[in-house]
């Protein structure tokens, strides 16, 4: 049992070997005259490494895991109906990555129904195998058909290393396949590398993102780690396929205590406070109908669209979708404030954004202060040219 | 009809900074109950008022825990546990969940475990599947809403990616639901000031059928953490002025990913 043992002679000051456990689990037996360490003890390490010489010890026992037996990056292939999910593409992409640097395969694992022609595209990203799973029985999401699934494929195949897309089915079958191997699971990794040794090394936001940690799985395979979408790179698409397709049987028992009754599609939520990309329309905008640029914006951008005080009063917008003080606050990825001055009201509301783009004809607008690109220029400039650039590119493209 | 509600308690705030040797820096030790947990408690009780039965909750934590299962307690759940031993202390995502599941065996046979879509400290949203694995029983994430609850399943709305499904689902199961699926009531003073003196079952880890230690705690971890460190701020700060002040958005916003070039 590995645990944190207490030297009592190498702690001179108590008080301040108790003050050093951010989680109070330090604490001072009264009865038995020590130190002692509690339940609320998260093996942070922080009293082995940062405590007073010797006083606070890490007994470890070990393990052993022939690691050689586990070979390959897998990357589960998260798709919905047979819609194959974005985030599969930067999990292969960042696959490929940590494979050449250990000299590993790169696997692909798809579930579903008639999905042949599907797994034959991803061919076209740099995949060395694709182990399909083709049977009427995976044709909705059911938990246990598809765990028995990707059971069977680790089963079969050994890999090192098992990517998920942190979607909603990812979160769901992640946890659940690599509880039946009783091993370790990183959720939502921003970060991933891999040693020498084949240990991934997995870092993460914890603390609603106020600290990252860095995490690894020495004595388990395989290592499963989820990612969330657009934080890993897509490669581009190859026009001549590698790699090759294996079909694979299905586990005999495909038998499920869930039955989907009916579904059907999700309606569009307006509200602007869980946007991951929302581009403010200020008082810049001249006319009701020239919102429809900073639309037009927030579409092409996957966004939603907000608005200043002085719109609202205009009438030109839902007052559900007014940022600051008075309105709602958010924490997208991305905002683009259009002709937005930038009153302490409104930054108030937004400033936490990760990044801000303010785009303003005064070179001393406020919302400068905040924005971490300044664009000095005329929004009636800025936006149609960003959208032309937007709309040739696809153009040159399809 | 008998229900499980998988609770924890959580730092009053994240507010966390890394000093420059690398030490945590927490501003007060405050505690609450995870706040998506409310969900699952509310979830619970609205079972009960429609079919009745019991509804017991469980945390496992240092003793100090017991606040949140007073706290549930105060909104109407009828027995609590707490799962509390040395032995289970520097959990992860797998030991945590095997340690619930242990828990969940000793405390009865349920028709439903309704857990919280994660947790605002560990913010993983694992450890309800995880410990359906290991209870061997089918669990549904990302409940919207529930349908009906029958004799001997229930009918739940499900978020999935692009749309809303309609499962039914055997008993025993487990659930994790969404922030949002009823409004959580206020703790009452009047259950607070019956329940005041109601036990609160204390479980170890020699309570358990197995008691192995390797599978708790640190040692039932197959994850370690090995360093933590502040995040990088944005501290970018640019102006931009002159000509093609688009193209060159346009530019940033593909480095920066927010706009996919066609493939």
């Amino acid at each position: 049992m590995a645990k944190i043992i207490v030297n009592q002679k190498n702690i001179e000051d108590i008080d301040k070997a108790i003050k050093i456990c951010p989680f109070g689990a330090i604490e001072w037996n009264e009865k038995a005259r020590e130190v002692e360490i509690s339940a609320a003890c998260k093996m942070c390490m922080i009293c082995v490494n940062k405590g007073p010489e010797g006083a606070f010890e890490l007994e470890e026992d070990e393990v052993f895991i022939d690691k050689n037996l586990w070979k390959g990056v897998s990357v589960y292939v998260d798709h919905d109906n047979g819609v194959v999910h974005p985030v599969t593409y930067e999990l292969i992409g960042k696959a490929r990555e940590l494979a050449d640097k250990i000299n590993h395969p790169v696997f692909a694992v798809f579930i579903g129904s008639d999905i042949q022609e599907q797994a034959e595209e991803l061919r076209h990203y740099g995949v060395d195998e694709v182990f399909v799973y083709d049977d009427e029985a995976f044709k909705d999401f059911r938990i246990e058909p598809y765990t028995a699934a990707f059971a069977d494929f680790i089963d079969k195949v050994s890999p090192s290393t098992v990517l998920v897309g942190a979607t909603t089915l990812g979160r769901s079958l992640a946890p659940r396949v690599a509880a039946r191997f009783k091993t370790g699971l990183t959720a939502d990794c921003t970060i991933l590398d891999i040693k020498e040794n084949t240990d991934l090394v997995q870092i993460r936001p914890a603390f609603g993102g106020n600290i990252m940690a860095q995490i690894c799985t020495p004595k388990h395979r395989p290592q499963f780690a989820t990612v969330r979408y657009k934080i890993m790179n897509a490669p581009d698409r190859s026009e001549e396929p590698t790699g090759e397709i294996t079909l694979c049987e299905p586990p005999k028992d495909l038998s499920s205590k869930v039955t989907v009754l009916s579904s059907k599609e999700k309606e569009v939520e307006e509200d602007i406070a869980d946007a991951e990309v929302i581009v403010v329309a200020g008082r810049a905008i001249k006319k009701e109908e020239d919102l429809d640029m900073v639309r037009e914006l927030a579409k092409v951008l996957g966004g939603k669209v907000a608005v200043t005080r002085p719109l609202i009063e205009a009438g030109w917008g839902d007052p559900k979708t007014q940022i600051g003080l008075s309105g709602r606050t958010v924490r997208p990825k991305l905002i683009i404030t259009c002709g937005v001055s930038g009153s302490v009201q409104f930054k108030a509301g937004m400033t936490n954004s990760e990044y801000i783009f303010a785009i303003n004809k005064d070179p001393d607008a406020a919302i400068f202060q905040v924005a971490h690109y300044g664009i000095i220029g005329d929004v009636y400039d800025v936006i149609p040219e960003l959208l032309a650039k937007i709309k040739q590119s696809e153009e040159v493209t399809a | 009809m008998k229900t499980l509600v998988c609770i924890k308690q959580v730092p009053g705030n994240t507010e966390v900074q890394v000093d420059d040797n690398g030490n945590l820096i927490r501003s007060g030790i405050d505690a609450k109950m995870n706040p998506y947990d409310l969900y699952a408690i509310e979830t619970a009780l609205k079972i009960r008022e429609d079919k009745g039965g019991k509804i017991s909750v469980m945390t496992m934590g240092p003793p100090q825990a017991k606040e949140v299962i007073r706290e549930a307690y105060m909104m109407g759940l009828d027995d609590g546990f707490l799962l509390t031993d040395r032995r289970f202390a520097g959990a992860d995502v797998l030991s945590t969940s095997y340690t619930l599941s242990q828990g969940a065996y000793k405390a009865g046979d349920f028709d439903i475990i309704i857990c919280g879509k994660q947790t605002t400290d560990g913010d993983t949203a694992q450890v309800g599947p995880e410990m359906a694995e290991y209870l061997n029983i089918p669990h549904v994430a990302n409940v919207k809403s529930i349908v009906e609850c029958k004799e001997k399943s229930i009918v739940l709305e499900v978020e999935m990616p692009t749309t809303i499904q309609t499962v039914e689902v055997a008993f025993p199961c487990l659930i994790t639901v969404e922030k949002g699926i009823y409004q959580p009531r206020l703790p009452s003073y009047r259950l607070k000031k019956k329940t005041k003196y109601q036990e609160i079952t204390e479980l170890t880890l020699d309570d358990f059928k197995d008691k192995n230690e390797k599978r708790y705690g640190l040692s039932g971890s197959p994850t370690q953490v090995e360093q933590i460190f502040p995040p990088e701020q944005n501290t970018t700060s640019e102006r931009w002025e002159g000509e093609n002040l688009g193209e060159k958005l346009y530019d940033e916003l593909i480095d920066l990913k927010f706009i996919y070039k066609n493939k």
